[in-house]
């Protein structure tokens, strides 16, 4: 990392430590989300960007962690324990990703991204089409997972500028972690083998049981994203896991630049600020949405974190060298 | 005689119609350079993918160590011991030569799984990956990513690669394709220095350099084996002369 990108990074961490002193609820909560959901883009970078692994299908592991939660108090009025139902969820998607992975890694390319978005439609239909959690139309959950340890009242979920802390804690420790995981001898080989497969099976590596080891971490860590996103909301339905959501995410990945996690962070931001920009404007935002996606992946192919760069290379191509 | 260390008994591989390997046997001993020549076409780069596991025999057997090696995998076969290098050469473009040496070191190294160790302190892949580096004598070109190597460095990372596996085994398709004389001749003296504890397979056009170095050299025609055995007797071989060697000895 650059100097001048450090400096960048700790001027984005201040501020987001400052915000909820500078402003009001509803930013405190939109960026709230934001972070769930970069957290979430954090973990499908790791497979896109990281290993080469297209996914269509990543929404699966964050809205089952979703459902797993409000399956997991007794009726829809009592509170569950964070320090219980959150590693349950987790463990789930975590399953979840080895079993779809352990099927999914045995094809490539575009038949990968087909399996995956199959898989995770699977499930999808499994919410949408049975009474497990209220069906298509989903089902609330009244009263946020309670965070007590003994008698030792933690902090509050319920308050906003509490869950917006806590959310910061996740989006740094997730980032903490996917950074020393990528350092160590394990995301080398991932890298290499996004950067030639064949390769890395001809030096020994098992490549297989790298990308599902990378597979189901990645599907832990949406689950842990997915979890706090139905604690934020108070609300599971089958759109958490449909592949809107996963193809939303995936933009995410690609708009902020592909492969070193900040980028998954600032495409999160980028996209739901616009979003929320452009539907504040005018009831046809898709359209401006549409436009704002394509002319971002036109002029800036490494994405926004990869501006520099690109810049350089259109310079190049305007002038015809 | 030294011990066979990698052997091919009755080798066959289809291709749709086409028999690209048929019935070759074959034994790579310790201490030896064996060369194999042959047209292009004649199946040398397909024995060579026969025996690195990257394609899976229609029949025959490969043994290691006097053992059969059951479903050969490239994977497999690298954990063995067999290391081979591409035709066209197939590095990490992006890394730097260093990065790739180290990264092909890791292979073989123990506790691969412990996220939390930065690979960069992993002293025994970074040691390897120096040495090597030095043996091909890339040492002064190890920060240049492999993508902006000449042709010849390239040629030269492929077996530094190699070697960082620590193979018992190399299988090196067509290592001085492309190559200057003097790097040729570098690399034939690395093979020379690695062959005591070591088996060689050489697929080779470059006739100089085979005889040079080979101590057996084995010749294939259409799939099969036309002729095997020690270079003088391979260069009087008359059906070699007639099929192959005529004009260029």
């Amino acid at each position: 990392m650059s100097k001048a990108r450090r400096a960048l990074l700790l001027l984005a961490l201040l501020a987001l430590v400052a915000l909820p002193a500078l402003t009001g609820k509803f930013y405190v909560e939109l960026v709230a989300k934001i972070m769930i959901m970069a957290v979430f883009a954090m973990s499908l970078d790791l497979l896109v960007g990281v290993t080469g692994l297209v996914s269509l299908g990543h929404a699966a592991f964050f809205g089952l962690a979703g459902y797993v939660l409000v399956l997991a108090a007794p009726d829809k009025y009592a509170a569950v324990s964070l320090w219980t139902s959150l590693p349950l969820a987790v463990i789930a998607s975590a399953l979840l990703a080895l079993v779809i992975g352990a099927l999914a890694l045995r094809t490539r390319g575009v038949y990968f991204i087909m399996v995956t978005l199959a898989f995770s439609q699977m499930v999808y239909f499994v919410f949408h089409d049975t009474r497990v959690a209220g069906g298509s139309d989903g089902t609330y959950l009244y009263t946020k997972p309670q965070t007590n340890i003994g008698s030792w009242a933690t902090f509050d979920l319920a308050n906003s500028t509490h869950f917006y802390y806590a959310m910061l804690v996740l989006l740094i420790v997730s980032f903490a972690f996917l950074r020393i995981l990528l350092a160590s001898r394990f995301g080398h080989a991932l890298r290499g083998i996004r950067s030639n497969e064949q390769r890395m099976r001809a030096l020994g590596f098992n490549t297989y049981a790298y990308k599902l080891a990378a597979f189901t971490i990645a599907g832990a860590i949406a689950g842990l994203a997915g979890y706090f996103s139905a604690v934020q909301f108070g609300f599971v339905n089958p759109e958490m896991i449909s592949w809107h959501q996963s193809a939303n995410v995936l933009l995410m990945v690609i708009l902020g630049g592909m492969g070193n996690l900040l980028g998954a962070i600032v495409g999160a931001f980028a996209l739901v600020l616009t979003q929320d920009l452009f539907s504040s404007l005018t009831k046809h935002w898709l359209l401006l949405m549409g436009g704002f996606v394509i002319a971002a992946v036109m002029l800036l192919p490494r994405g926004l974190t990869g501006g520099g760069l690109a810049w350089k290379g259109w310079l190049r191509g305007v002038r015809g060298g | 005689m030294a011990e066979a260390l990698l052997a091919a008994r009755e080798l066959t591989f289809h291709f749709g119609g086409l028999v690209a390997v048929d019935r070759v046997s074959l034994d790579l001993r310790r201490s030896e350079i064996h060369a194999l020549i042959g047209t292009n076409g004649a199946g040398k780069s397909t024995l060579i993918n026969l025996l690195a596991g990257e394609l899976a025999a229609s029949s025959g057997t490969i043994t290691f160590r006097n053992q059969p090696v059951a479903r050969p995998r490239p994977q497999r076969m690298a954990r063995l011991g067999i290391g081979r290098t591409f035709q066209r050469s197939n590095v990490f473009a992006e890394l730097s030569a260093f990065e790739n040496c180290r990264l092909a070191a890791q292979a073989s190294r123990p506790r691969a799984w412990a996220v939390h160790e930065s690979a960069q302190r992993c002293e025994a892949s970074t040691a390897a990956a120096m040495n090597v580096l030095d043996t091909v004598g890339l040492s002064a070109r190890s920060r240049v990513a492999a993508g902006e190597l000449s042709h010849g460095e390239r040629r030269g990372l492929e077996i530094a690669m190699c070697l960082a596996t620590d193979p018992q085994v190399l299988l090196l398709d067509e290592p001085l394709a492309g190559m200057g004389a003097e790097e040729s001749q570098q690399v034939l003296g690395v093979l020379r220095s690695l062959k005591a504890e070591r088996a060689i397979l050489l697929v080779e056009h470059d006739m100089d350099a085979v005889f040079a170095v080979a101590d057996v050299i084995t010749v294939m025609a259409d799939g099969s084996v036309l002729a095997s055995g020690p270079p003088e007797r391979v260069r009087r071989d008359e059906a070699v002369r007639a099929a192959y060697l005529g004009e260029t000895i």
